[in-house]
C-alpha cells in the first residue's frame, strides 16, 4: 500500500500539557486506520492539525507526496481532506442544502446541489431530504449531513471523531458498511475511537496514542479487546464489583410523566412511568437527543409537571421546585458539568454552596456561612480526590474529570435517598470514571434509589440492576439487565420492547 | 380642533420621510445582528453620522459628500466597538453603551460650532409628468432620494442574506460561531465588516436627520431614534421585509402626533410626544410574547464572545 | 506575534489594576483630545483632576465633588447588583426623574406645613417612584420575555416628557410668575434636603449612598440572595439547577436599582437643585453606568469610581471657565474612559504570549493572522 499521508515528528503544546509529543505515523491509501487513545490522550489535537485548525508547533506532514501543512481547515479541504466532527458542526435554523453548500468551496446551484445530495445520499443508503431544517432531524440523521457534506467533495482522507457515540447498534452497522464501500473505492479514513470492538470489526490498522505519544501500532484484527484496552491504558483497570442486594420500598416513583421541551428543537416526554426502590440502580439508555435531558430536568424540578406525576417517598413531587424536591432527598446531577451543574467562573466553595446550602445548613437566616461551605467543599475535594490546587480555585479551571468527580461527590455526600445522574462519565478518564461508579454502586448499597442515565450501553451493563431505553421521549418497561445482550437493547433503542426483542 | 387641516395625502407622504431615518438604521443593525453581534450603540454611531454629515455638507456645500463623510464617522465609530468586541473580547452590551455615551458626548463636541447653521438643500424626485399624478405622485414620487435609497438597500440586504454564498456565510457565523470557524470561515473579519456596514447605515440615518429631515444641528437630536431602531430589527424578527412596515408605522405615529399637535387636540403636547416610545413598549411586548417565534428567528449566537481556543 | 490565552481564573491583580489603567489611558488620550481642540493638554489634564482637590478652591470643589458623586454612587450600586445578574436596567434615568418627581408631589402636597414626618415620607414616596417605574420593564419581561434594556430606555423619554409636563402643569409653582418649574424645596423647612454639617457637602443623599455601599457588600457577598444574583449572571442554567426562580432576581434587580434611583432624584431635588424644572436631570443615570462599569461592579470600587466621576464633573466645569473647554468634551470623556475600561478588561481573563514564528515551513498560501480567530 501506497502511504497517502505521513505524519512526522508533529508535536503540539499547550500551557502546562504537550497535547502531541513527536508523533508520526503514516495511512495508506483506502486504508481503515483507527486513532486509539482515552479521553485526554491528544486524538483531537492531532486531527485538528491534519484538518488545518490546529497549526503544529513542530513536525512535518506530507500528503499525496508533497508537503502539507494547512494553514486553514479551507486549504486542508482542498488538499482532499474532509471531517466529520464529533460535536457537529451544524446550523440548526438552516435546511440539510444550505449546511452542506456551507461545507464546499465551490458549491454548484441550489437545484443542482439539491440533486446531487439525494444522489449521493441514496447511493451510500444515507438518505437525506434536502430542504429539511437541521434543527428537525435526529442525531443520526445529523450525521449523515455531515458525511455527506464531506463526500460531495471526493475526499481522498476523511476523518472521523468518535462517530457511532450517537447512533444505535443498527445504526453503526449501517455506517460501517458505507465506510467499508469507501474504502473499497480507494477512500483512506482515519477513524478515531475508544470503542475497542469497533476498531477490531472495522479497522485495518490502529496507532494507540497515550498522554500524547504514539505508544504502539498493531493490526486490530489480530488483537483481543483486552490487549486493545492494556495498550491504551498502560494498565490493568478496576472494575466496580456488583453486589446483588434485595431491593427494598420504593423510593422514586414516576407516573405517566409527560412533559413538553423547552428548547425548540428539543424532546418532549410522553408518558414515561417507572419505579426505583431503595438498593437498586436503574440504568436509563438510548441515543442522545431521545429526551433524557428534559427527563433529568423533570426530576430536578427545572421543568415542573402535574402534582402526581413524581412520586419521592410517597410524596408527590411533580409541581415542586428544585429546592423543595432537595429537601426530601431528591438530587440531581445534570449531564453539562459546566454552566448546569456548575457555575464556570465561581469558586468550588460557592460552586458547594449552590446546591447544598439546605441540607448541609451552609446559611443562618439568608446569611451565608463561608466556614461551612469550605468545609464542606474541602470534605467533597478530599474524598473524591478531586485533583485541584485549592477550594478558592474556578470550575472551569477544573479538568472535565475532576469536575465531574466534584459534582458527583456534592450530591453524594449530602446523603441523597435518591440520585439521578445524566451522563456521569462522559468525557471522563478511565480511572475518574471507574471511581464515579463505584461510588454511586457504593451509595445504593447504602439504600439510596440511583438512576443513571448514559449513552454508554457497557456502563448501564455494568453498573444497572434493571435497564429501560429512552426512544424519541418515551421509556421502554424496564427489563432485567441481566437478562439482556447489547443486541437487544439496540433493538430497544430503535423504539421495540424488551418483550419483543427475539431472545 | 381643526381635524380638516389633517390632509391624507401628505400624512402618509410625511409619514415615510420621518420613517427613513430609523430604517437606514435599522436595516444596518439587522446585518449586524444576523452575524451574532449585537451593537447597542446605534444611537451613538446616528448622532455621529448626523454630525458629521452636517459638519461636511455645510463646509463643503456637498449634502452628498456629507452623506458620505457620515457613513464614514458611523463606521468609524462601529469600528471602535468592533475592535473592542471581537479583537478585545469586551462585553457587548457594556461596550454598546460606552459607544452611546461616547457618540453623544462626542458630537456634542464636534458640533459646537454648528447650531443655528442651515444645511445646504437636499435634491427630490421630480419628474413632471408623474410628481403631477393625484395622490399617487404627492405620496410615492415627490420625495428626496435619500427615501428611495433607504428602501433600494432594504431590498439589496434582502437579496444578499437569502441568495448570495456571502450572505449565507454571515447567516451561518451569527447561527453557530463555532462551526463556522471549524469549516474555515473567518468569524472576526465577517463580523467587523458587518458590524462598519452597521456603522454606516447608522450614520447615514443620522445624517438624514441633520441634513434633510430636520434640517439643522442641535445636540442629541437622535432622541432615542437609535434605540426605536434596535427594537424595530426585534419586531421584524430579523426579516428585512418587515422592517419596512415597522419603520412606516413608527413613522406614522410621530406624524400622526406632530400634526394632532398642530390642530391643537386637547392632550397636553408632552403627552403626545410620549406616543413613539409607548408604542415601541408596546410593539415590542406583542412581538416578545411569542418565545416561540423569537427564539427560532433570532440568530443563536447573538450576543456572545467568540474565542478559538488554539 | 500574539496570541490570547484564556486564563484558568480571572486575575485578581489585573481586576484592580484596569481602572487605574484606564484612567491614565484616558488622560493620555484626552490630552490628545483637548490638544486637538487647540487648548493646552497638560494644563487641562491638571485642571480637570488636580485642581479640583489641591487647587486655589479645593475645599468649595471637594465639598461640590461629594455632592456630585452621592447620587452617582447611589444609582450605580443599584444599577451593579442588575449587570451583575445579567440584568441591564438602562433607564435609571427615568427612574431618577420619577422618583424626583414623587417625592417632590409629596413633599409640596403639605405645604405650606410644617413637620417632620414630610421629609421621611418624600424619601419614602421617592424610592416608590423609582421602584414602580423600574417594575415597568420588570413586569414586561417577566410576563412577556420583553428585552429589558430597550424598555427602561424607552421609559427614560416618556420620564423626561413627564417631567416638562409637571413643571408646566401640576407641580408648576403658583407663585411663580409664570415661569415653569416647581417651588423651591430648599425653601420649604420640612421638605429639604440640607447639608447637614454646614461646609462639607454632606446631605442625606450623600449619607444614603455611604450606607448602600456597606449594605450593597454585605448583600452581594453574605447574604443567599445576593449570592443567587451572582449565580444568575454568571450561569443561568446552573441557577435554574439552584433551584433560583429567575423572575424573582429580575423583579429584586430591577426593583432595587429603580428604588436607590429614585432615592438619588429625591435626594437631588429636595437637596441641590431644589425644584422640579424641565430640566432637572442631568445624565446621571447614564453616567452611573459607566461608574458601575468603573468600579467593577464591587460597592467599594463603586464607592471611589462615584468620587473619580464626581471629579471630573467639577474639573471639567473649572476647565470650561479657565480655558474655555466646552462642556461636552467631559462627556466624551466619560465615554472614553468606559472605553479603554472595556479594552484593558481583557488582560483579567486573557494573558497575552509572545509566539515565536513556526520552525514549520508554509507550503500553503500564507493566510491571515488567526490569532483570535
Amino acid at each position: 500500500m501506497t502511504a497517502l499521508l505521513t505524519l512526522d515528528g508533529l508535536t503540539k503544546a499547550y500551557p502546562g500539557v504537550i497535547a502531541n509529543d513527536s508523533v508520526s505515523f503514516e495511512i495508506g491509501e483506502g486504508e481503515i486506520h483507527a486513532l486509539l487513545g482515552e479521553n485526554g490522550a491528544g486524538k483531537s489535537t492531532l486531527v485538528k492539525m491534519i484538518y488545518g485548525l490546529v497549526r503544529p508547533d513542530a513536525g512535518h506532514m506530507t500528503f499525496r507526496g508533497k508537503p502539507f501543512h494547512p494553514g486553514e481547515p479551507r486549504a486542508a479541504r482542498a488538499a482532499g481532506v474532509a471531517m466529520v466532527f464529533q460535536h457537529f458542526s451544524l446550523f440548526e435554523a438552516m435546511s440539510v442544502a444550505e449546511n452542506i453548500s456551507l461545507g464546499m468551496e465551490n458549491p454548484p446551484s441550489r437545484r443542482q446541489l439539491a440533486a446531487r445530495i439525494r444522489e449521493v445520499s441514496n447511493a451510500y443508503k444515507l438518505p437525506l431530504d434536502p430542504d429539511r431544517i437541521i434543527g428537525d432531524l435526529s442525531v443520526g440523521e445529523r450525521q449523515r449531513v455531515e458525511i455527506i457534506r464531506c463526500l460531495l467533495q471526493n475526499p481522498k482522507l476523511l476523518i472521523m471523531d468518535e462517530p457511532t457515540s450517537v447512533l444505535t447498534p443498527q445504526e453503526v452497522d449501517v455506517l460501517f458498511e458505507t465506510l467499508n464501500k469507501l474504502s473499497s473505492e480507494g477512500t483512506a479514513i482515519l477513524y478515531i475511537s475508544h470503542k475497542l470492538e469497533e476498531i477490531r470489526t472495522l479497522c485495518h490498522h490502529a496507532t494507540i496514542l497515550r498522554h500524547g505519544k504514539v505508544v504502539d501500532n498493531c493490526d486490530p484484527t489480530q488483537q483481543t479487546a483486552r490487549r486493545l484496552a492494556e495498550m491504551m491504558v498502560g494498565s490493568a483497570l478496576h472494575i466496580p464489583a456488583k453486589k446483588n442486594l434485595h431491593p427494598g420500598e420504593v423510593l422514586l416513583e414516576v407516573d405517566h410523566l409527560s412533559a413538553r421541551s423547552r428548547t425548540p428543537f428539543g424532546t418532549s416526554l410522553k408518558d414515561i412511568s417507572l419505579k426505583v426502590r431503595s438498593g437498586e440502580v436503574m440504568g436509563i439508555g438510548g441515543v442522545a437527543g431521545n429526551g433524557q435531558d428534559e427527563l433529568l430536568s423533570a426530576l430536578s424540578g427545572e421543568i415542573l409537571v402535574k402534582r402526581e406525576m413524581i412520586r419521592v417517598l410517597n410524596v408527590d413531587t411533580g409541581d415542586l421546585r428544585p429546592n423543595e424536591r432537595r429537601e426530601l432527598g431528591l438530587l440531581t446531577a445534570p449531564e453539562e458539568r459546566l454552566g448546569h451543574a456548575a457555575a464556570p467562573n465561581m469558586s468550588l466553595t460557592e460552586n458547594a454552596m449552590l446546591t447544598a446550602h439546605q441540607r448541609q445548613k451552609l446559611t443562618t437566616g439568608g446569611f451565608l456561612r463561608w466556614n461551612a461551605a469550605r468545609g464542606f467543599a474541602r470534605a467533597i475535594v478530599k474524598q473524591f480526590d478531586v485533583r485541584t490546587p485549592g477550594i478558592a480555585n474556578a470550575a472551569r479551571s477544573l479538568s472535565g474529570g475532576n469536575l465531574q468527580k466534584f459534582v458527583i461527590g456534592r450530591e453524594i455526600l449530602q446523603n441523597p435517598r435518591v440520585l439521578v445522574v445524566n451522563q456521569p462519565t462522559w468525557g471522563v478518564d478511565a480511572a475518574a470514571a471507574s471511581a464515579i461508579r463505584q461510588a454511586l454502586m457504593n451509595l445504593a448499597e447504602a439504600g439510596a434509589a440511583v438512576v443513571v442515565i448514559s449513552q454508554d450501553l457497557d456502563e448501564l451493563l455494568e453498573m444497572s440492576d434493571r435497564l429501560a431505553i429512552l426512544n424519541e421521549g418515551r421509556l421502554s418497561v424496564p427489563a432485567e439487565a441481566a437478562d439482556l445482550t447489547i443486541e437487544a437493547i439496540g433493538l430497544m433503542m430503535g423504539g421495540m420492547e424488551a418483550a419483543d426483542v427475539p431472545a | 380642533m381643526d381635524f380638516s387641516a389633517l390632509s391624507p395625502v401628505a400624512l402618509i407622504a410625511s409619514l415615510m420621510v420621518a420613517s427613513t431615518p430609523i430604517l437606514l438604521a435599522a436595516i444596518g443593525e439587522l446585518v449586524v445582528e444576523k452575524s451574532g453581534v449585537l451593537n447597542l450603540g446605534v444611537e451613538g454611531m446616528m448622532i455621529t453620522g448626523a454630525i458629521f454629515g452636517f459638519a461636511i455638507s455645510v463646509e463643503t456645500g456637498s449634502p452628498w459628500l456629507g452623506l458620505v463623510a457620515a457613513m464614514v464617522g458611523g463606521a468609524g465609530m462601529a469600528l471602535i466597538f468592533g475592535i473592542l468586541t471581537q479583537v478585545f473580547l469586551s462585553n457587548q452590551v457594556a461596550t454598546g453603551l460606552a459607544l452611546t455615551l461616547f457618540g453623544l458626548g462626542f458630537s456634542a463636541l464636534v458640533g459646537q460650532s454648528y447650531t443655528g447653521i442651515k444645511p445646504p438643500p437636499f435634491p427630490r424626485l421630480d419628474i413632471p409628468a408623474l410628481t403631477e399624478i393625484p395622490y399617487i405622485g404627492k405620496i410615492l414620487l415627490n420625495h428626496d432620494y435619500m427615501v428611495y435609497i433607504s428602501l433600494g438597500l432594504v431590498l439589496a440586504v434582502w437579496y444578499f442574506l437569502r441568495f448570495t454564498r456571502k450572505g449565507l456565510i454571515l447567516r451561518s457565523i451569527g447561527e453557530n460561531h463555532t462551526a463556522a470557524h471549524a469549516l474555515g470561515y473567518k468569524v472576526i473579519r465577517v463580523r467587523l465588516l458587518a458590524i462598519m456596514f452597521g456603522g454606516a447605515c447608522a450614520g447615514l440615518g443620522g445624517a438624514y436627520l441633520s441634513l434633510i429631515r430636520v434640517p439643522q444641528w442641535t445636540e442629541g437630536m437622535t432622541a432615542g431614534a437609535g434605540w426605536i431602531a434596535l427594537a424595530l430589527v426585534v419586531f421584524a424578527s430579523w426579516k428585512p421585509g418587515r422592517l419596512i412596515i415597522g419603520a412606516y408605522l413608527f413613522g406614522g405615529v410621530t406624524i400622526l402626533q406632530l400634526n394632532l399637535q398642530a390642530v391643537g387636540v386637547n392632550i397636553p403636547v408632552a403627552y403626545l410626544s410620549m406616543a413613539p416610545y409607548v408604542i415601541t413598549i408596546l410593539v415590542l411586548v406583542i412581538i416578545s410574547s411569542d418565545r416561540k417565534k423569537i427564539s427560532l428567528n433570532a440568530p443563536a449566537s447573538l450576543g456572545r464572545v467568540f474565542h478559538a481556543s488554539n | 506575534m500574539f496570541r490570547l490565552e484564556a486564563r484558568p481564573q480571572a486575575s485578581k491583580t489585573w481586576i484592580v489594576l484596569t481602572p487605574i489603567l484606564a484612567v491614565v489611558a484616558t488622560m493620555f488620550a484626552g490630552g490628545l483630545l483637548f490638544a486637538a481642540l487647540g487648548k493646552d493638554p497638560v494644563a487641562s489634564i491638571q485642571l480637570i483632576f488636580w485642581d479640583p482637590l489641591f487647587g486655589e478652591f479645593a475645599a468649595m470643589d471637594r465639598v461640590d465633588i461629594l455632592k456630585k458623586a452621592g447620587p452617582l454612587i447611589l444609582i450605580a450600586l443599584g444599577l451593579s447588583i442588575g449587570f451583575r445578574a445579567g440584568i441591564w436596567n438602562i433607564g435609571a434615568e427615568g427612574q431618577y426623574i420619577m422618583g424626583a418627581i414623587c417625592g417632590a408631589a409629596v413633599g409640596l402636597a403639605f405645604y405650606p406645613m410644617e413637620a417632620t414626618f414630610i421629609f421621611p415620607l418624600m424619601v419614602i414616596a421617592g424610592a416608590l417612584g423609582g421602584w414602580a417605574w423600574a417594575m415597568i420593564p420588570a413586569f414586561l419581561k417577566n410576563r412577556f420575555g420583553t428585552n429589558e434594556i430597550l424598555v427602561s430606555l424607552m421609559l427614560v423619554y416618556v420620564a423626561e416628557h413627564f417631567l416638562s409636563q409637571m413643571s408646566l402643569g401640576l407641580l408648576k409653582n403658583p407663585e411663580g410668575r409664570g415661569f415653569p418649574g416647581s417651588r423651591n424645596l430648599q425653601q420649604y423647612a420640612s421638605a429639604s434636603n440640607p447639608e447637614l454639617f454646614p461646609g462639607t457637602g454632606m446631605h442625606w443623599g450623600v449619607i444614603a449612598a455611604l450606607v448602600a455601599v456597606i449594605a450593597a457588600y454585605i448583600l452581594m457577598n453574605r447574604h443567599l440572595t445576593g449570592f443567587q444574583v451572582r449565580v444568575t449572571g454568571e450561569s443561568p442554567r446552573a441557577a435554574a439547577f439552584a433551584g433560583i426562580i429567575p423572575r424573582r432576581i429580575v423583579v429584586f434587580c430591577l426593583g432595587t436599582s429603580g428604588a436607590l434611583a429614585g432615592l438619588a432624584g429625591l435626594f437631588e431635588v429636595s437637596g441641590p437643585a431644589g425644584q422640579i424644572s424641565i430640566d432637572f436631570n442631568q445624565g446621571y443615570g447614564f453616567t452611573a453606568i459607566i461608574v458601575a462599569f468603573l468600579g467593577r461592579l464591587n460597592p467599594f470600587g463603586i464607592l471611589l469610581a462615584g468620587l473619580l466621576m464626581g471629579l471630573t464633573y467639577i474639573g471639567g466645569n473649572l476647565a470650561e471657565q479657565a480655558a474655555g473647554l466646552p462642556a461636552a468634551a467631559i462627556q466624551a470623556f466619560q465615554g472614553m474612559l468606559l472605553f479603554f475600561l472595556l479594552a484593558f478588561d481583557l488582560l483579567s481573563n486573557y494573558r497575552i504570549r509572545r509566539v515565536r514564528r513556526r520552525v514549520v515551513p508554509q507550503v500553503t498560501e500564507p493566510t491571515a493572522s488567526q490569532e483570535t480567530a
